[in-house]
């Protein structure tokens, strides 16, 4: 079968699409709603993604899909896949040479340039969601610029834990007016978010919520004066290619508790270890 | 009907729209800069590239508004034809306005969205006899420092920033040349 429409959705949803897109990009920050369609995965999987993507793609792209920061994990390879048949475009697992990243809860740790676009994958766009169930009462406050109860929140980490427990899919501000769930990235990624030379795109499939952030926009991490952001990794050098800057997923190997850590960005330990890198050379 | 009626709309429409948005998206997100827009070639008085956005963006769920000189024949056949797109009944009922900046003033006329859904706002886009990167100073969400660009108002663009987050958002369309300036955009004398 070789008979779809370019990137598989049918033109008037992509217009769709594009408009909403476009609405986000002049609203950074601002949930704009649209028609999410049925797509050939299930909702979680990234249909959000995926829509922004379709509508996103043009022939000469390269795209790479990242899933956790790894290039080979099963949703990234099928939605790679996916494009691959039904646009015909180019793919590589390399970030510098990608135009078009499609990713679920992480930035790449290469810095993107100007000629990228970054998609996110979004669960649950409405920051304010797990604290007041109902839309219309969030679309009030983010009318108001009401977000004293997400202060309050993290207010009741530090109150409970004694510092701000939340880690991932940590709230933050945008250009000082729309509070914005990151989707789930780790917190350690959220200083990535602002002033980032590329255009970033966030698509909630099942929410029916797409997002932007336009380059160079300023987004802030919310905290206190006396309890600042901290965007904290594991206290370890990666165990493949000893780096101690990136971001580490921590594998547990036997049933004793030991553990190693390794980098979550496939494409960046591989890119270190190629060049030399290992645990040993790391100082 | 006239015969350019039927010409003139994508060779290869999904590939020509996809291509023509990526335009349309950059020149949004990154305000004063400006692009190159191609694939359509629309009757006169639409710019190609005028053309070609409406082409892009434009369907049976978007009405239009034709201001000044192009709401003519040549034009609202082209559109209907090429896009189903419907004539707007009112300026408060438009998705999209097209036409020269003075025929398309007052901007009050155009929905700014809701305090709620301020995407629920019409975008502009301005027929201009040239573009270019000097002029007024833009600031704000996609300008690293700051950009300059050629726009007919100064004051009532500055206005419109001011009801942010609602408020127009603008294309500025000159032969096969695109800018834009969304309501986020702050704009100052240079």
């Amino acid at each position: 079968m070789t008979d779809y429409n370019f990137a598989y959705l049918d033109e008037q949803t992509k217009r769709m699409i594009r408009r909403a897109i476009l609405k986000g990009l002049a609203i950074p920050g601002y949930q704009v709603p649209f028609a999410s369609r049925e797509m050939p995965m299930p909702y979680g999987w990234g249909t959000g993604g995926v829509q922004l993507s379709a509508a996103t793609l043009t022939p000469d792209d390269r795209l790479k899909v990242i899933d956790q920061g790894a290039d080979d994990t099963t949703n990234a390879v099928s939605i790679r896949k996916f494009f691959e048949k039904t646009a015909r475009v180019a793919t590589t697992e390399h970030t510098p040479d990608a135009s078009v990243i499609q990713t679920r809860h992480r930035i790449p740790e290469a810095p993107l340039s100007e000629d990228q676009i970054l998609i996110y994958q979004v669960p649950i766009p409405e920051p304010l969601r797990f604290l007041e169930p109902s839309e219309v009462e969030t679309r009030k406050m983010h009318e108001l610029s009401e977000y004293g109860l997400m202060h309050v929140k993290l207010y009741e980490d530090i109150a409970r834990h004694g510092h701000i427990a939340t880690s991932y899919a940590y709230p933050v501000q945008v250009e000082g007016r729309y509070v914005m769930d990151p989707s789930p990235i780790p917190k350690f990624d959220n200083p990535k978010l602002s002033d980032c030379a590329a255009i970033q795109l966030f698509g909630a499939g099942r929410e029916q919520r797409i997002y932007a952030l336009p380059p160079h926009t300023k987004v802030v991490s919310l905290d206190f004066e006396d309890h600042p952001f901290d965007p904290s990794k594991a206290d370890a050098p990666c165990a493949l290619c000893g780096d101690t800057s990136s971001y580490l997923d921590e594998v547990i190997t036997d049933d004793a508790g030991t553990r190693m850590y390794v980098c979550s960005d496939t494409d960046h330990c591989q890119t270190r270890r190629e060049a030399g890198h290992s645990k040993e050379t790391a100082a | 009907m006239q015969e350019t009626t039927l010409e003139g709309g994508f060779a290869d429409a999904p590939r020509d729209a996809a291509h023509a948005f990526r335009a349309c998206m950059n020149a949004m997100a990154r305000p004063g800069r400006i692009e190159t827009l191609r694939g359509a070639t629309p009757p006169a008085p639409l710019s190609q590239a005028a053309g070609t956005l409406l082409l892009t963006l434009c369907d049976a769920d978007t009405p239009v508004h034709l201001a000044g000189a192009h709401d003519c024949d040549a034009v609202r056949q082209w559109l209907a034809f090429h896009t189903g797109a419907p004539l707007a009944h009112a300026r408060t009922d438009a998705t999209f306005a097209i036409g020269v900046w003075d025929a398309l003033l007052p901007l009050s006329d155009y929905p700014i969205g809701t305090a709620r859904y301020p995407d629920r706002s019409a975008t502009l886009v301005v027929e201009m006899d040239s573009l270019t990167a000097t002029g007024a100073r833009l600031t704000g969400p996609g300008i690293a420092d700051s950009a300059a660009l050629s726009l007919p108002d100064i004051a009532a663009l500055r206005a419109n920033h001011a009801l942010f987050p609602q408020g127009l958002d603008f294309y500025f369309a000159a032969g096969e040349h695109l800018a834009a300036l969304p309501r986020s955009t702050n704009v100052e004398d240079a």
